[in-house]
């Protein structure tokens, strides 16, 4: 282990930057959080049922189950597979530290190169309970100029820490649609890294709507020039919900670029989401560009969203970096308006929620899974917005 | 049969220095098949009036009343307006990200029928309505308003009341910013509107040019939060030649 993590170690060169936290595969290099580091602030640790903590990882209450096309597999490795870290990898926080160390499952879906299955690799982790906490280890090898689709739903009632990696080949274009539909009490801390080959594309939608508190890490790098990453996120937090999303992207590597784009909805007292969006542009990555930008929709009072970019930037050779913040409530003016043509208060209100999203799922590109998110996004609304009574 | 009634109307506003009085006292009456202009200097509370009738929150009431067929305006939500059937053109329709101009056609045309329109005859109907203001189909598939110029929103507007198809239409300066193919087009489709039967209108506007091409029966001169003169479309004329000069001095 020690030779591993000083090679990554090598590789990685830790820029000293709260962009950029310490990163170990050691567990003890991780304290126990308090709640007052930087990276937990915005966490309630006390509803991570001790993931953070010494809590066992040993359970086997969430279930996979897989749909590949042919030619690309699915199959559990071994602990010591060297497909493991193979994306660059390294657990930035103690649960990262934890999972890799303790998962009981740990994974691989390889599609090979030049592969182009027309249908999406579907995996569903189901949650069957929440008290014992179940650990996971998916590696995704997308072979070079092959074109994929993946899909991750999370559905039912469970405790899950999870890594996924993705290893995105020179040339490859993979889309990763990733979805936490959770029944309400679930609680699941995702971290997700990506290496995104040369002239590579990955494009990873995560939406998130169930659960009682659901944290995702999301980080790429870059294994050459060329490389493209666009992150989408969606996510609605209801009354005592607790959504987080920690973004980086670390253009490590020449004529990248990185487009993040998330948006959210919060309805009801004590809804929390957290959106934090991290772009750290390296001396060598020249002529990069990136965008990220986070909306939040507060639909009512009692709700938090916290919203904070940052742009690391040491070189000033790119074609452009941005980034954009903006949380507030229902646009007036777009509800005169659409009541002024008969439609009532409450579903106008459903209109501009459901415009806010769709937007965005306008942007994911794949037909079938469009109209799948814009049926998420209506069951949601139904469950929420539709319900009539006081504005 | 719809006769909109405006008594006595007065309006204000909230600003920083406390409530301020936009409207003083508006009378007035439109009968079926009447088209009524309101035409007055910029300031004069022109829009305030249009707005009122429809309910935007901004403008409270303090007096007076609005009656449609007898009916308490005032006393409805503003959806409740619009199915009663007011409809407002607006001067700055709104934009609304992610909803698609069929689908806003659509809830809109349900909410007012009380039931989905057929969909066999829905789709023609939007594409008639489309074409007759010259409007690209390929719009319906866009976000409302998004991204529109002007004359666009102007027509999209036009598109709605067709569609709509209301007892009383207030435009709220429609003509303004539209150049002069637009502005032929935008009057093609509210006289259309009118021939539809027993319509009502009340047309603001701040310029005489749109009265060439929609006749108004009366032309109102609305200076200060209140009319000033009523006459036919020879005041419009007048109005034209010399301007409000004449009405603003008057009411100092």
């Amino acid at each position: 282990m020690t030779a591993e993590t000083l090679s990554h170690a090598l590789e990685v060169e830790d820029v000293d930057s709260h962009l950029h936290p310490h990163r170990s595969f050691d567990v003890a290099d991780h304290a126990v959080p308090t709640g007052r580091e930087e990276i937990w602030r915005f966490t309630p640790l006390k509803r991570l049922r001790g993931l953070h903590d010494d809590a066992p990882l040993d359970g086997d209450g969430v279930g996979a189950e897989a749909d590949a096309p042919a030619g690309v597999s699915i199959e559990l490795i071994a602990p010591d597979s060297p497909l493991r870290g193979s994306s660059g990898f390294v657990p930035s926080d103690r649960i990262a530290a934890r999972v890799w160390a303790e998962a009981t499952r740990a994974w691989a879906v390889t599609i090979p190169a030049e592969a182009a299955p027309e249908e999406p690799v579907v995996v569903t982790l189901t949650g069957k309970d929440s008290e014992s906490a179940t650990a996971s280890h998916l590696v995704v090898s997308a072979g070079a100029h092959s074109k994929a689709t993946l899909v991750l739903r999370f559905v039912g009632s469970g405790t899950l820490a999870d890594n996924v990696e993705y290893v995105v080949g020179d040339g490859a274009h993979l889309t990763v649609v990733s979805i936490d539909d959770w029944d309400d009490d679930a609680v699941h801390v995702g971290h997700r890294h990506a290496k995104v080959g040369r002239d590579a594309t990955f494009r990873h939608i995560d939406v998130s709507f169930g659960g009682d508190l659901v944290r995702h890490d999301t980080t790429a790098e870059y294994a050459g020039p060329g490389g493209e990453v666009e992150m989408l996120g969606l996510y609605f937090a209801d009354e005592g919900q607790h959504i987080e999303h920690r973004l980086f992207v670390d253009h490590n590597a020449p004529r990248t670029r990185s487009h993040v784009s998330y948006k959210g909805a919060l309805q009801g007292e004590g809804a929390h989401t957290v959106w934090i969006g991290n772009v750290l542009i390296r001396k060598v990555a020249e002529g990069i560009e990136t965008y990220e930008e986070n909306r939040n929709l507060v639909l009512t009072d009692g709700c938090q969203a916290d919203s904070v970019p940052n742009l690391e930037i040491e070189t000033g050779e790119i074609e452009g970096a941005g980034h954009a913040s903006a949380t507030g409530r229902f646009d007036d003016e777009q509800l005169f308006y659409l009541r002024s043509r008969g439609i009532e208060e409450h579903e106008a209100r459903r209109l501009v929620v459901h415009g806010f999203f769709n937007d965005l799922i306008r942007k994911v590109g794949v037909p079938s899974l469009e109209e799948q998110l814009t049926a998420t996004v209506e069951a949601e609304l139904a469950k929420n917005v539709l319900r009539e009574g006081p504005a | 049969m719809a006769t909109l009634e405006i008594k006595d109307l007065h309006v204000q506003v909230q600003t920083e220095d406390g409530p301020k009085e936009i409207l003083k006292g508006v009378n007035l009456t439109i009968r079926d098949g009447e088209t009524h202009a309101i035409m007055g200097p910029n300031g004069s509370g022109k829009s305030t009036l249009a707005y009122s009738i429809a309910g935007h929150p901004k403008y409270e009431v303090t007096s007076g009343s609005v009656t449609l067929d007898g009916a308490d305006v005032l006393a409805m939500t503003v959806d409740e307006r619009a199915r009663a059937g007011l409809f407002l053109a607006m001067q700055y329709p709104v934009e609304v990200p992610g909803v698609s101009v069929s689908n806003f056609l659509r809830t809109a045309k349900t909410a007012i029928d009380g039931e989905a329109p057929k969909l066999r005859t829905w789709v023609k109907d939007v594409n008639t309505a489309m074409d007759r203001v010259k409007m690209d189909t390929a719009f319906a598939t866009r976000n409302v308003n998004e991204g529109f110029s002007g004359g666009e929103k102007k027509r999209h507007e036009i598109v709605q009341l067709e569609l709509l198809d209301p007892k009383v239409a207030v435009l709220d300066e429609t003509d303004s910013g539209l150049d002069i193919d637009a502005l032929k087009i935008v009057s093609e489709g509210v006289n259309r509107f009118k021939e539809n039967g027993d319509k009502g209108v009340l047309l603001i506007t701040h310029y005489t040019r749109i009265l060439r091409y929609i006749t108004p029966d009366f032309v109102h001169v609305f200076v200060d939060g209140r009319m000033v003169e009523e006459g036919g479309p020879e005041l419009a004329e007048e109005l034209e030649a010399n301007g409000y000069d004449r009405f603003v001095s008057a009411a100092v």
